[in-house]
């Protein structure tokens, strides 16, 4: 816990807060921006709505296993900076996912909430990816510092559910693909490497920091 | 502004259509690496697409509007070029569809190799404005030129053991860089049962739009069977075989609960992964209901009269 409240001292040093966060949080702003942009502008080829969606459901993807990399970055590193830009991501992780969803409610299915519903229930990639969905809400809920200081320990706890839900992530992705399994493959080998990477940690000391 | 008359124009001051052109699919080939750098580019050859002489006002057309060139030319599954939808159309130009040639084999009277041009002199074209759904849920209107392919049927003369036409496509990972990974059994085959081969809506067609075939579609020759899935019109045709029992099909192979040898277009049977229901016409945004045999039930139900089409899906 020290070490914890330490970490957010360190949070206000200026560079930091004024130079740093801002621009990660542009950056990871940007590829929803450009979609938007090609969007509005018709180029997004023929199919634009499939081409959003899809786009959207990527940089999910990317931005949760963006999020699961600081920990063993800051490791690596031995620099603190990974974990202060972590909860940004993290939320990115859940804001592209939420792009991802309404452009599947809206867009593609404009509120047929019979075949959403039906979807749900009858197609697993679907069932599984709206599940790494529900999951994600109790995380960004809880990523303010009120929530971390009143659940305390249980706090963690409820965080390693992100590890559940990178799965759910990918599998999604290998359920909907057609033949290729190129792109679901890389994301899942990136998944178990910093699955990988954390198994020593968990199993030396299981009640440590083991995020 | 200086705004120069026609003749004042030298014409050296002109950029020739080929240049334009070609300046055109550098730019998009330039697009196209900078968004997908893990693919290598190729060399950049426009192809100049030929007008084709056809009939007009066949029955069979659809009257409903057509999907512009643009989105048929670019929007492919050809994964022959890669399995992106935009793959085909910046990689398809690398693909020598001339000399072309065909064998016919099998159950057959007239077996051999024949060239394209011999075949093609043999029939007159004319244009079918069909609709085109693909088992992914999108949908398209496209104005073929072909010719029905009952027609070369009969020319070569099947003998009455033949039950099957069976199809393949080229087999050439050098230009087509696609088939250099093995997503799909190379070379792509597919399939149809001689009644459906023979059906007057059955095409082979060599091009769209008034023009001849751009490679991403298919060059130089390919079939369109329009209340089937689109996988089942296989492109870039180089055997045609004659068979009494039932072909193997390429997607069959590759998932076969998922892709039956049928494969009509069906709104009652799912995709074990998603619905048949609805289908998006490319350049709509709300979604349309799908069409029993994709809206040729009328012409084609009969041949699958007593079938269990949820067992022969």
């Amino acid at each position: 816990m020290l070490l914890y409240y330490s970490f957010l001292r360190m949070d206000a040093v200026p560079t930091i807060k004024r130079i740093f966060k801002p621009t990660v949080f542009i950056l990871c702003l940007l590829p929803f921006a450009w979609q938007v942009w090609l969007l509005l502008n018709d180029s997004l080829g023929a199919n634009p709505i499939e081409a959003f969606t899809r786009h959207s459901g990527e940089w999910g993807l990317r931005f949760l296993l963006i999020t699961l990399a600081m920990s063993p970055l800051r490791r690596v590193l031995q620099q603190a900076w990974p974990l202060r830009i972590r909860r940004m991501l993290g939320l990115y992780a859940f804001f592209y996912v939420c792009v991802h969803l309404l452009s599947y409610i809206v867009l593609d299915q404009f509120f047929d909430w019979r075949e959403i519903l039906a979807d749900i229930i009858k197609r697993p990639f679907i069932t599984i990816g709206m599940t790494a969905f529900l999951l994600l809400i109790p995380l960004a809920v809880t990523s303010n510092r009120y929530m971390m200081a009143k659940l305390g320990k249980n706090w963690q706890r409820l965080h390693r559910l992100v590890y559940p839900i990178a799965v759910c992530g990918v599998v999604h992705y290998f359920w909907l693909v057609k033949a290729d399994y190129y792109w679901p493959t890389i994301y899942a080998v990136i998944l178990v490497v910093l699955l990988m990477w954390r198994l020593p940690v968990w199993c030396t000391s299981p009640s440590n920091k083991s995020r | 502004m200086l705004i120069k008359k026609p003749d004042d124009i030298k014409p050296s001051e002109i950029t020739a259509e080929s240049v334009y052109l070609r300046r055109r699919e550098f730019m998009q080939l330039a697009a196209g690496l900078a968004l997908t750098p893990f693919i290598g580019g190729g060399s950049v050859e426009a192809k100049t697409l030929q007008s084709l002489k056809f009939r007009t006002g066949s029955a069979y057309s659809s009257k409903e509007a057509m999907t512009d060139f643009e989105s048929i030319a670019t929007y492919n599954n050809f994964y022959e070029f890669g399995t992106d939808k935009t793959s085909p159309a910046k990689y398809a130009h690398l693909l020598t569809t001339s000399p072309w040639s065909i064998v016919i084999d099998g159950e057959v009277s007239k077996p051999g190799k024949y060239n394209l041009e011999d075949i093609l002199k043999q029939h007159a074209l004319e244009e079918r404005i069909y609709r085109l759904r693909c088992v992914e849920r999108w949908s398209m209107v496209v104005p073929w030129i072909g010719f029905p392919l009952a027609d070369l049927i009969k020319r070569f003369s099947p003998t009455s053991k033949a039950k099957y036409v069976a199809f393949e496509t080229l087999h050439r990972p050098e230009e087509m860089f696609g088939q250099q990974r093995s997503v799909l059994n190379w070379p792509y085959v597919e399939g149809l049962r001689m009644d459906e081969a023979m059906h007057p809506l059955t095409i082979l067609a060599v091009g769209l739009y008034g023009k001849e075939m751009p490679n991403q579609n298919g060059a130089p020759i390919r079939l369109v069977v329009p209340w089937k899935y689109g996988f089942k019109s296989i492109k870039s045709i180089v055997r045609i075989s004659f068979t009494e029992k039932q072909p193997p099909t390429s997607w069959n192979i590759s998932a076969p609960s998922e892709y039956g040898f049928y494969s009509n277009v069906n709104p009652q049977v799912d995709h074990p992964r998603w619905s048949q229901r609805k289908e998006r016409r490319i350049g709509e945004f709300l979604r349309r209901d799908t069409l029993m045999y994709n809206g040729y039930a009328e012409q084609v139900a009969d041949l699958y009269k007593g079938m269990d089409l949820k067992k022969h899906f």
